[in-house]
């Protein structure tokens, strides 16, 4: 445990000092990718620890988003409130999910979840003050007397609240909480007979998640300036979920590493022609998990950390839904 | 005039190709655990070739739709080939690869096709006919015949035939099937491709209802995987009771409550439905399952 925070404080100090050297817009893009990680950090609690899936994070997305521009907006709300106050308010809404998260499962519980996703999506546009289907913009806030105006210093405050996020979540997933949530994971029954409510392990699992994803779509709001409904899409939470998937289920930097690859890669692949990005785009969201199930992250613990104990917790936390059922499980192929 | 009958007819027709797109999804799922995201795309590419022989081409409308199935039958079996070195991963790990198919397949038809929305023709003009007041269109009586005919045959193939028997098997057990002397490769192939060529019938169906593009498939797609969800993803009844079901929800919750929130509500209507039956219409029970 001790040997990683040297490269942690490497990490951070990259992430803090890099900017300096981008240009705007590249510290905008940067930003993004920075938002995506929360959210995909968020949907990784939720689905990743918990193993409920959800095709519905980005009405969470959406919800926080609103939230938090509309108590700016509309009620003058500093930022230091309507942040917080925006991810609690999802966080409140994402409990809404819990029950039928109580009744369903797998599949099951993705259609539900689709349909919590549609609704936020159907809903929202039906009230004034979200300014419809047109959408509405929102100033860049100021934080204490300070403006923020420019994407490099909305960059730091987006970089301090993730890191604090990230911190929490690293610790929550090794608290008993974190274990509950992989107990009920791997076996709902198992779980219950060690003592383990279900109902109040799910609850503080989407309460967790929507709260992540909910400041994600506060900072998402103040960062782009302009909200509308239709960009919180069914394509954005399989984007979300292609995220984890990609940079690794059950795993903190696997869900940052996925959203950096692949919230950075549109802008990589902006260069060619008009097909060309997205059938790149699919046929690297192809390659990676054909050839690294277990996410990127997944692959690197393989391959740097062999002989390590890393490599245990990996096999640990990487059996993925299947494993549940008994089946043929990936054990094999770790 | 009344109306409640004409929106359970014209709900019925909307919901066999549904089903019929559904049927597909849940014999790729059996047979290989994969949940087919790809399929909408599949059916896609399906259609714009059966539109390119009959407008490009001038070739008559049955040859093009034989065309289409040929394509699904190809895109199923192809996307089998590439998944194979994945097959042990995680089903949501599979998901996720048949999205990036999804998004491969819908850049190749864009890059193909165009990206306008166009006019698909419909298979059988003419006067609609009138049963004690209902209006069916002739397309729509087509629909619903073709899903009728293709879902008896499916039922048929697994029941009676070698292949199907072989195909249940895998669905029960894969390995077990394999030591019995399965060829689980060619089965799994064979099911890819047959589930494909379901959704590329869908496909011509609906074009002509919905028009042809880039999504209008995907949109199709989120609703054959609800109703085939709804049905119980398992059983492939269950994906033509979800698929009717949902094509009469849709229509009743437009016609009685509103169109603007009308997704909401059926799937708020799906929702409560599988709160009463967790493992949806005609899945299997929670217990058997559970280890």
């Amino acid at each position: 445990m001790r040997a990683r925070w040297p490269w942690v404080l490497l990490l951070v100090a990259l992430l803090a000092l890099g900017p300096q050297f981008l240009k705007s817009y590249q510290v905008y893009l940067l930003s993004l990718a920075a938002v995506y990680a929360l959210a995909a950090l968020g949907l990784n609690l939720l689905t990743g620890y918990a193993g409920q899936i959800s095709l519905g994070h980005a009405g969470f997305l959406a919800i926080g988003g609103y939230s938090a521009a509309l108590l700016q907006v509309k009620l003058a709300w500093p930022l230091w409130a309507s942040l917080p106050a925006a991810g609690l308010l999802t966080a409140l809404l994402g409990l809404v999910l819990v029950i039928p998260a109580l009744r369903l499962s797998e599949i099951y519980l993705a259609i539900a979840t689709l349909g919590f996703g549609v609704a936020v999506e159907q809903l929202l546009p039906q009230w004034a003050w979200t300014g419809g289907h047109q959408g509405f913009s929102i100033p860049r806030p100021e934080l204490f007397g300070l403006a923020l105006n420019s994407d490099l210093a909305f960059y730091y405050l987006i970089l301090a609240v993730g890191l604090a996020l990230v911190w929490i979540a690293a610790n929550a997933v090794r608290a008993p909480l974190g274990r509950a949530f992989v107990a009920i994971r791997d076996n709902e029954l198992a779980a219950q007979a060690l003592g383990i409510s279900l109902a109040r392990t799910k609850s503080y699992a989407f309460l967790l998640s929507a709260f992540y994803t909910g400041i994600a779509g506060a900072l998402y709001a103040n960062l782009v300036g302009y909200l509308n409904v239709s960009t919180f899409n069914l394509g954005l939470s399989i984007l979300l979920l292609s995220m984890i998937a990609v940079g690794g289920l059950a795993s903190i930097p696997g869900s940052l590493l996925g959203a950096a690859f692949l919230g950075l890669l549109p802008q990589v692949l902006s260069g060619f022609s008009a097909w060309v990005p997205q059938f790149i785009y699919g046929a690297a969201l192809l390659l990676v998990v054909i050839f690294m199930p277990y996410g990127i992250w997944g692959f690197l613990l393989q391959t740097v950390g062999r002989g390590r104990g890393l490599m245990r917790s990996a096999r640990r936390l990487f059996p993925g839904p299947r494993a549940e059922s008994g089946s043929t499980g990936g054990d094999d192929h770790a | 005039m009344e109306i409640l009958p004409q929106l359970i007819v014209s709900g019925l027709a909307a919901g066999s190709l549904y089903a019929l797109m559904a049927l597909g999804m849940i014999l790729i799922f059996k047979t290989t655990d994969v949940v087919n995201f790809a399929h909408g795309d599949m059916a896609m590419i399906s259609s714009f070739v059966a539109l390119t022989l009959m407008r490009g081409y001038h070739q008559p409308y049955w040859l093009a739709v034989l065309a289409a199935i040929a394509m699904g039958f190809v895109l199923g079996a192809l996307a089998d080939l590439i998944l194979r070195p994945a097959r042990n991963a995680p089903i949501l790990t599979l998901l996720i690869a048949t999205l990036g198919i999804s998004l491969m397949l819908s850049a190749l038809g864009g890059h193909f096709f165009g990206y306008q929305t166009v006019s698909f023709p419909y298979a059988l003009v003419g006067k609609p006919f009138v049963i004690a007041g209902v209006i069916l269109t002739r397309h729509n009586a087509l629909a619903l015949g073709v899903a009728a005919a293709l879902g008896l045959g499916l039922f048929a193939l697994l029941k009676y035939t070698s292949v199907g028997t072989a195909m249940r098997a895998m669905a029960q057990n894969r390995l077990a099937a394999q030591l019995m002397g399965v060829n689980v490769r060619r089965v799994s192939t064979l099911s890819w491709g047959l589930g494909a060529a379901l959704g590329a019938v869908a496909g011509v169906l609906i074009a002509p209802v919905v028009f042809l593009d880039l999504n209008t498939m995907i949109t199709v797609l989120i609703k054959a995987f609800a109703a085939a969800v709804l049905g119980g993803f398992t059983s492939l009844l269950g994906a033509v009771v979800g698929g009717l079901l949902l094509g009469v929800l849709e229509n009743l919750v437009g016609g009685y409550l509103s169109t603007q929130l009308q997704t909401t509500f059926v799937f708020l209507l799906i929702i409560v439905m599988l709160a009463i039956r967790p493992r949806g219409l005609l899945g299997a029970p929670v217990a058997g399952r559970r280890a």
